[in-house]
Formats: structure tokens, sequence, C-alpha cells
């Protein structure tokens, strides 16, 4: 069963990819505009090997890395206290609702006027991005907190504090998770972004920028390639950490939005 | 009306392979309400799917009215164990009972006099515009049952159709089956695992045997209609039928292998 | 269940709930004039150019797009030239989304074979960040329109697309067994059966999507563009028009804002069946 599985996959990828190559042989398509597949793979090949590339990869995986973790410390503390007081909670919902649907791409230009440095600018905007889905996913997994596990804790006689660490946060901790996932890929999206429109030196955007304005398609491609394989990587990570963590957890395969 | 000869069906291959059904002979014949008893995970419902064509039986035949069955056949209709899967939560009572009449030809004002109707004969008249999950569980099954009414089979399959309510309940759908079944003389083929209600409802009973399933033995149940969940249950020649049913169920099941070597 | 005897009642409950709505209105939204006035003040105080007052910002967004002519809904052509074409793009990508990501998810969801070729390529594609493409689609389609809705449409199709495949696979066995039963044609079994059965996975997908694309819009007419909304944000950016600048951060705020808020509202009419049956299980 997984063999054949892997045997279709392996199949359709390797389709696609005659399929592109073909389209450029036979001039389906210009190939001053989508280069040959072959060209692209060997683009990518040489990539790895590329110091200027790597050190762009290497860019734009500390802002996006860096802007999780500082969205991180930020939103779930934050998601804990509002998410654990209701009346708080309620207050700030309307809030969170009003903020949270400005697309963080908008506040590019006003950071970019605020923050004098590259790599600055990005990484406001990723925690920006990245902190709604932290901070939503947070207050919904306290709030979720099954009350009769709280009762029963408060019952022997445990504090406020001491129920918040064994019962509270234990079983908001799939939500979090979640969180971060989502986290994660937003957070991409707009370190990437960034990269786009403030130019900057560095960065996985930036080098695509600077390809596309010389019209090197084959390199846009192939740094495409392995902004995938990136993507790819920290989403497996992820999943693998989740199920690992939460086995028991039936939340954590819900996307909560 | 319903022939099936030497059915067998074997589920995967290999060392893995599960028996389901080990060769099952089985005749119906027209306006027959016959019930299918036998121990849990017997095959009894690979027999039913075999004969509603959801399953292909590694080899036997089925006919129907001398045609054989391949895919579904077009007049028959299935009461599943599940009603609040087998219903449609997104559709009405009405349109759940009135959706398969499209394949009659039937036009749209034809369709919902024919779906008030069934509705009306199982005891929920006017309840069209409800949905199924605003009913109880009981008068959901009354709508599947409404539901294979109106599509007017010539054979109408029951999965185990009462396992899923209370026993009251229960009670008040076994009448109903035998009421429709007078009203419209339909054949109905009938699955389930509850010794009394294969007696109660039933013309025969067949007793199935462990998987893989074969035939342990049929009886014919003389009892009189119109049936009477008390008198009927009642009378001796009930408890009689019961207890040789029962004795079929079980004598048939393997005794618990003993064997001194199995030891080391 | 006869009119006469629910409907006193439900009035009365109606009414007692007005009432309390109101003041449950009060105890929510309380905050937000609060942090607006706090803002005011601090504003003030700082009189920061980067930070205008909400006075200000709410006066400028007036003069950019409000003061129209009646006839045009007080709306000026700057306005009209904004957010028409942004909004076009915005609608028209999201659509042509929505119809190949459910048919191929649906068809994916269905085939299993299928799915087996596909899958690899799905994945792949979906981890892909979407601006990583707009250097690609700048060079293929030039700056503009086509552009714009291709980076729409690239990003916004993965959720859409994975939520009607997981739709479209878990079907309940048994729905599809009684659609078989009951003789029921493929076209009867799409539209009837495996749609509905799927809808609420599908829509949670495309809620997903209306927010990605208000963020893409934004970016594809940040990178390239003559007109629309993001647009209008690099041009006050470069006029230093802060004022006009955060007018158009909250305009979009209140575009997310509005658009999560209809698709709610259409996904509860759609979907009641769904909710309602939740509540009773």
């Amino acid at each position: 069963m997984i063999r054949r599985r892997v045997a279709r996959g392996a199949t359709g990828v390797a389709v696609l990819l005659i399929a592109a190559e073909l389209a450029g042989r036979t001039g389906l398509v210009d190939t001053s505009l989508l280069p040959l597949m072959s060209t692209v793979l060997a683009r990518a090949a040489e990539l790895v090997a590329d110091p200027a590339f790597l050190a762009d990869v290497w860019g734009t995986l500390i802002v996006w890395a860096a802007g999780l973790l500082i969205a991180v410390v930020i939103a779930v503390p934050l998601g804990t206290l509002l998410g654990s007081l209701p009346r708080a909670e309620t207050a700030t919902r309307p809030l969170v609702e009003f903020l949270r649907p400005i697309p963080s791409v908008a506040l590019l230009p006003l950071i970019t006027l605020l923050i004098p440095d590259d790599s600055a600018i990005k990484m406001t905007a990723v925690v920006y991005a990245a902190a709604w889905p932290l901070l939503v996913n947070t207050m919904y997994g306290l709030r979720d907190v099954d009350p009769i596990a709280k009762e029963t804790m408060r019952s022997f006689g445990f504090g406020r504090l001491a129920v918040l660490a064994r019962v509270s946060l234990p079983s908001a901790a799939p939500f979090v998770l979640t969180g971060v996932r989502l986290a994660t890929a937003v957070g991409l999206i707009v370190a990437v972004s960034a990269e786009l429109i403030t130019g900057g030196t560095a960065g996985v955007g930036a080098f695509m920028i600077r390809a596309g304005a010389g019209f090197r398609t084959d390199l846009v491609l192939a740094a495409t390639l392995w902004a995938g394989v990136l993507g790819l990587v920290a989403n497996a990570l992820l999943l693998e950490l989740q199920r690992r963590a939460f086995r028991w957890h039936a939340a954590t395969s819900g996307e909560l939005s | 009306m319903l022939d099936v000869v030497n059915l067998r069906h074997t589920y995967g291959q290999g060392p893995s392979a599960h028996h389901a059904l080990g060769g099952i002979d089985l005749k119906v014949a027209e306006g027959e309400l016959v019930s299918v008893v036998g121990p849990s995970g017997c095959g009894k419902s690979t027999l039913l799917r075999s004969i509603a064509g959801l399953i292909e039986p590694t080899d036997g035949h089925i006919r129907i009215r001398d045609g054989h069955v391949t895919g579904t056949p077009g007049d028959l209709a299935v009461v599943f164990q599940d009603y609040s899967r087998s219903l449609f939560p997104w559709m009405t009572v009405g349109e759940n009972v009135a959706l398969p009449l499209r394949r009659r030809g039937m036009g749209r004002a034809a369709r919902r006099a024919a779906a008030a109707e069934a509705l009306a004969e199982v005891g929920l008249p006017g309840a069209e515009a409800k949905y199924p999950w605003e009913l109880s569980g009981g008068m959901q099954q009354r709508v599947a049952i409404a539901r294979a009414l109106a599509y007017r089979p010539t054979l109408l399959l029951m999965d185990e159709p009462f396992g899923s309510v209370d026993a009251q309940t229960r009670e008040d759908l076994e009448d109903l089956v035998l009421k429709v079944r007078e009203l419209h003389r339909m054949t109905i083929l009938l699955i389930t695992h509850d010794i009394d209600e294969s007696v109660y409802v039933g013309d025969r009973v067949v007793v199935l045997t462990k998987s893989p399933a074969r035939v342990a033995g049929e009886l014919s149940v003389d009892l009189p209609f119109p049936r009477d969940q008390i008198a009927t249950r009642e009378l001796p020649a009930f408890v009689h039928l019961r207890a040789e049913v029962g004795r079929l169920v079980r004598a048939k099941e393997p005794l618990p292998p003993f064997h001194a070597s199995q030891q080391a | 269940m006869s009119a006469a005897t629910t409907l006193p009642p439900a009035e009365v409950t109606k009414r007692r709930a007005r009432g309390g709505r109101l003041s449950a209105l009060v105890t929510r939204v309380w905050l937000i004039p609060v942090v607006v006035a706090a803002w005011e003040i601090g504003t003030r105080q700082a009189a920061s150019a980067y930070f205008p007052p909400p006075s200000q910002i709410v006066a400028r967004a007036y003069e950019l797009w409000f003061s129209g002519p009646a006839a045009h809904l007080f709306l000026t052509d700057d306005a009209l030239g904004d957010f028409l074409p942004s909004l076009a793009r915005l609608f028209g990508g999201w659509a042509v989304a929505c119809v190949l990501g459910i048919g191929l998810g649906v068809a994916l969801g269905r085939s299993r074979a299928l799915a087996g070729y596909i899958d690899p390529l799905v994945e792949f594609g979906r981890a892909i960040p979407p601006p990583a493409l707009v250097p690609l689609f700048i060079v293929i389609f030039k700056l503009g329109t086509e552009m714009q809705v291709a980076t729409i449409v690239y990003g916004v199709i993965w959720p859409i697309l994975i939520n009607s495949i997981d739709g479209a696979r878990y079907v309940d066995r048994l729905h599809m067994d009684t659609a078989e039963v009951f003789g029921m044609g493929r076209a009867q079994r799409l539209f009837r059966i495996i749609l509905p059965a799927a809808g609420p996975k599908i829509f949670a997908g495309l809620r997903l999507s209306v927010a990605l694309a208000v963020i893409l819009m934004v970016l594809s007419e940040l990178v390239g563009s003559t007109d629309g909304i993001g647009y209008q944000l690099s041009y006050t950016q470069m006029n230093f028009d802060l004022a006009g600048m955060w007018s158009v951060i909250v305009l979009l705020g209140v575009l997310g804002l509005v658009l999560n808020a209809s698709f709610l509202a259409v996904e509860r009419r759609v979907l009641s069946w769904h909710r309602r049956a939740r509540q009773t299980t």
C-alpha cells in the first residue's frame, strides 16, 4: 500500500517535471520567460553551494525564527493572561477582532518609515503577523479548559497559580502549538513579503527581486524551489513535534483560525 | 424471488484474509419476511451488502427475480442500523424521503406527495419540514423506513434496523414493519442478532454460523397474525421456536479449543 | 408547534434579549472607545509626525474618500479609483481559486489513485510562501492586474484545496452506500451528497482564504500597481502623508472585518443544518 503510494507520488512528480521540460523544448512555452525544468533544477543544485544565496537564506531564516520567538514570548503569556480572566477576555475580544484582520503587509510602509534598520523592519512585521494566531489560539485553549478539572484541583486546596500551571496550561498546550504552526506559516509569508517590498540587502525575497530584475527566471524559480523546501521542512518538524508531544489530544489536527 | 447460491466472500488475501461468508444458500419467496440471525460478527452484514450490490462477493450467485445482481439492483431498498448516518443531515425529512424517487422519474409534486404519504404511514404525518437530527432515534429510523417505503422496492433489506433504539421503541418499530408489509405485500429480508426479534417478525428464520458463515438451520414460524408484543410472545409455540433458534445459534459456535499441546 | 402558541413567549424573550443584548454589547465593546480616546490623548501629547491622532486619521479618510458627490454615494473619484480595482482583483482571484480549489479538491478527495499521483505536488505547492512567486509572476505577466490576480489565486487556493480534499475524502461511508443503494447518479451524488457533506470543511478553508486574499491583494499592489488600495498605500508613503497612510491601514482593517463578518453570515445560512445538528447531539 505504502509502496504504491510512493510509486504514484514519484510518478506524479516525474510527469510534471517532464511535461514542464517538454513544454519548454517544444517551444510551447517561451523559455526566456519560463526556463527549462532541467535548467531550473541545475540552478537549484548550484545554489546550494552559492555562498551569496546561502547568506540570503540565512538572513530570511534569522528574521523568521527571531520574529517567531519574539511573537511567542509576547503573545503566549498575554493570551494566557487574557484567556484565564474571562472579563478581560470579553473586553479585549472586539479589539482583537478589529486588529487581527489588518494585513501585516499593509503595515510595512509605516514600519519602514519608523524603523531605519532593514532586518528590524522585517522582524517587526513577522512579530505582528505571527502574534495573532498565537494570541487567539492561546486564549481559545485556555477558555476551553475543562472546568471540572479546574474545580477538582481547587477542591484539593490548590491556588489559582497551581491550577494554571498544572491543569490550564497543559490542556491548552496543544492549541498553543497549533497557533505556533499557523504562525510559522504566516511568518514565512510575511518575511518574504517584507523582503520583496523593502528591497533590502539580504533574504530570499531580496535575492528573487534581484534575479527577477535581471530577468533571470531560472534563478527565481530555483530560489522558489528552496523556499518551498524551507516551508515543507518547517511544517514537517512542527507536525512531528505536535504528534510526539500531544499524542493524547484530538484537537491537534483541528486548525483554528 | 431472491435466490442466493453458494455465496462466499473473503476480505483481504493471504494469511491475514478474513473469510466472512463460507458458502451461503438462501431463498426468499415473493411476499415473505425472512429473518437472518446469527452471532455478532458472523458476516450477516456482508451477506446484506452483497445482496445490495455494495460489495462484489468473491464467489457465488445472487439472483433477484431471475436477474443476476451486478451492481446495485434498481428495485431494492435498504434500511441501515445507523439511521443518523444513513439519513442526510443537510436535508429535511421530506427531502430525505423524496430524494431517491427522482430515479423513479417522478415529478416534484409527485415526489412530495409520495413522501408525505410514506411519512404518514410510519406515524410521522407532517414531519416533512423537520431535520432528521431534530427527531428522536426511533423517529429517525421511522424516516429511514418511510424512505424505503416511498421507493416501493420489490425487496426490502433491513440491516439490524432496531439495533440502536431503546426497547420500547424497538417493539413499536417491529410492529410498524409488520404493518407496512401487510399493507404493501413487500418481500423483506431482515438481519438481526436478536433471537426474539427474528421469531417475532419473521415468517421464517435462517440461522447463520459464526464466520465463515454458513446456514446452520432454518425454521418456519407458524405463529398467527396479527402478532402482538405480549400475546404472541407468551404463546408456547413462540417460546419453543425461540429456544430452537437459540439452540441453533449457540450449538454451532465452536467450543473453546482446548488441547494439551497448546500449553507448550 | 402551532404559531399561535409559540409566538407570544418568543416575542417576550426577544424583547428581553434586546435589552440584555444592549448591556451585553456595552460590556463587550467598552474597551474600544477607551482605547481610541487614550490613543487620541496620547498622540496629541506626543505630537509625533508618525502617529497622527485618530481624529486626524478620520478627517483624512473623509477627505480622501468620503467627501464625494451624493450621486456617487459620497465616494470621491479617488475612492472609486482605489476601491473598485482592488475589490475586483480580490473577488476575481478569490472566485477563480474557489472554483479551481473545490473542483480539484473534490476530485482528489474522491479518487485515491489521483490523490496518490498529485499529493506530493500539492504538499510542495502549499509549502511555497505565495509572495515568493511574485517576482516570477512579474516577469511572466508584467506589472498589472494579471500578475496581481495570479498572486491572489496561487496564494489562496491552498487552504481551499486542502480542506476540499479532506472534506470530500471523509464523507461518511454509509452516506455513500445509501446513495448507491437508492441508485443516485454521479451528478446527484456530487451535488446532493458529497458537496453538502464536505461543506463544513470547505467553508473553513474558504474563510481562511478570504483573509489571505486581502493580504496578497495589498502585497501585489504594493509591489507593482498603478491603482488600488495598495497603490494608495505606497503613494501616501512616498508623499510622507502619514494620516493618509494610517487611513489606508484602518480601511484595510475594516475591509477585513467586513469580509469576515459577511462571510460568517453566509456560512451561517448555508451551513445552518450543520451548526444546529451539532447543538442537538
